[in-house]
């Protein structure tokens, strides 16, 4: 059973480490809808997916964040990423497998997934 | 929704827009009342009594500027389908509870479905509110209080992936024990 004593020594592990973190002004952000609307469309998978993700590669300056109804509720679940000197990107009808993709296609090699933008899906 | 757990997931960021710094969640079971109890209690700033009734009743409201929320009628509606009851208990500038009660062998019953990751997710999406889940099945029961590994953690964030990690996996063994255990 996970006991105390061990995340005790989580803390210590990540106090010793501390300062090797640095915090990094160019940061990513990946925004995920968790309005009802978005929840009820599978938001939830979404985000616990690209949290997976950006922790797995370790990419310190990607911060996940939730925000509420982005208003195309038709088209949840919706992500939007926004990236210093970039236009924000939103792609809709996300799925745990895509957003790992977007991940790996957008976040890690700068490579847009038009696919599941907002503007190819709503033709 | 597919899961009750998502209902909840959707009930608790209400209670984080009402500016709520702690979150219960319960979710307590019983085999001979064949009932499973969810109660979401918060300390954010409240409704009025009209409030209450026009949201958890949108055709009560005489508002016509705003839209309704989906969000309390939904799960009201999940519990009353299986022949269960609903209530929300609020004040204004102190809080509310939300408690919903559900026959889990009715034919309408949703599965509760990943509570963990509804769980898990709220602590790491809101490193700043604490959050107590409490979780029982007749007898027994188990709890996470995120005070309580604060006091541990002693300035380390919660969103931390080791500390998350260990959260998740507490949160499964319990799952496991608890359930597996009836
Ligand atoms: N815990 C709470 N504390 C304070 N106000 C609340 C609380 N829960 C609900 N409310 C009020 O009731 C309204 C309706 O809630 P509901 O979840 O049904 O819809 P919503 O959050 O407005 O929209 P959505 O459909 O995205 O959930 C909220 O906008 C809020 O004003
Ligand atoms: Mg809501």
């Amino acid at each position: 059973m996970k006991s105390l004593a061990e995340l005790k020594a989580i803390k210590e592990k990540t106090q010793a480490a501390v300062g090797m973190r640095q915090d990094n002004e160019d940061k990513i952000r990946i925004l995920v809808g968790m309005a009802t609307c978005g929840i009820a469309a599978g938001a939830r998978p979404v985000l616990a997916a690209l949290v997976e993700e950006v922790e797995k590669r370790n990419l310190h300056n990607v911060s996940v964040s939730q925000t509420g109804c982005i208003g195309v509720c038709q088209y949840e679940p919706v992500i939007e990423v926004v990236a210093p000197n970039e236009e924000k990107v939103t792609y809709v009808k996300v799925t745990a497998e895509k957003a790992v993709r977007i991940i790996n296609d957008h976040i890690v090699n700068g490579n847009v997934v038009t696919e599941y933008t907002i503007g190819s899906v709503a033709k | 929704m597919r899961e009750l757990s998502l209902n909840i997931l959707d009930i608790v960021q209400n209670s984080i827009s009402a500016g709520s710094p702690i979150i219960t969640i319960k979710v307590h079971e019983s085999t001979p009342k064949k009932s499973m109890l969810i109660e979401i209690l918060d300390e954010g700033r409240g409704m009025s009594a009209e409030q209450v009734l026009s949201v958890t009743d949108p055709f009560f409201t005489t508002r016509t500027t705003r839209k309704v929320g989906m969000g309390v009628p939904l799960f009201k509606m999940a519990a009353e389908m299986t022949g269960g009851s609903f209530n929300i208990n609020s004040q204004l500038g102190s809080g509310t509870g939300v408690k919903a009660e559900f026959y889990s062998e009715h034919i309408d019953m949703t599965p509760l479905g990943d509570i963990n990751q509804t769980v898990a997710m709220l602590i790491r999406m809101n490193p700043n509110i604490d959050f107590v889940f409490e979780r029982s099945l007749d007898e027994q029961s188990f709890t996470l209080d995120t005070r309580e590994l604060r006091q541990i953690l002693e300035g380390v964030p919660l969103d931390t992936p080791d500390v998350m990690a260990w959260i998740t996996e507490f949160l499964e063994e319990n799952d496991k024990e608890l359930i597996g255990g009836a």
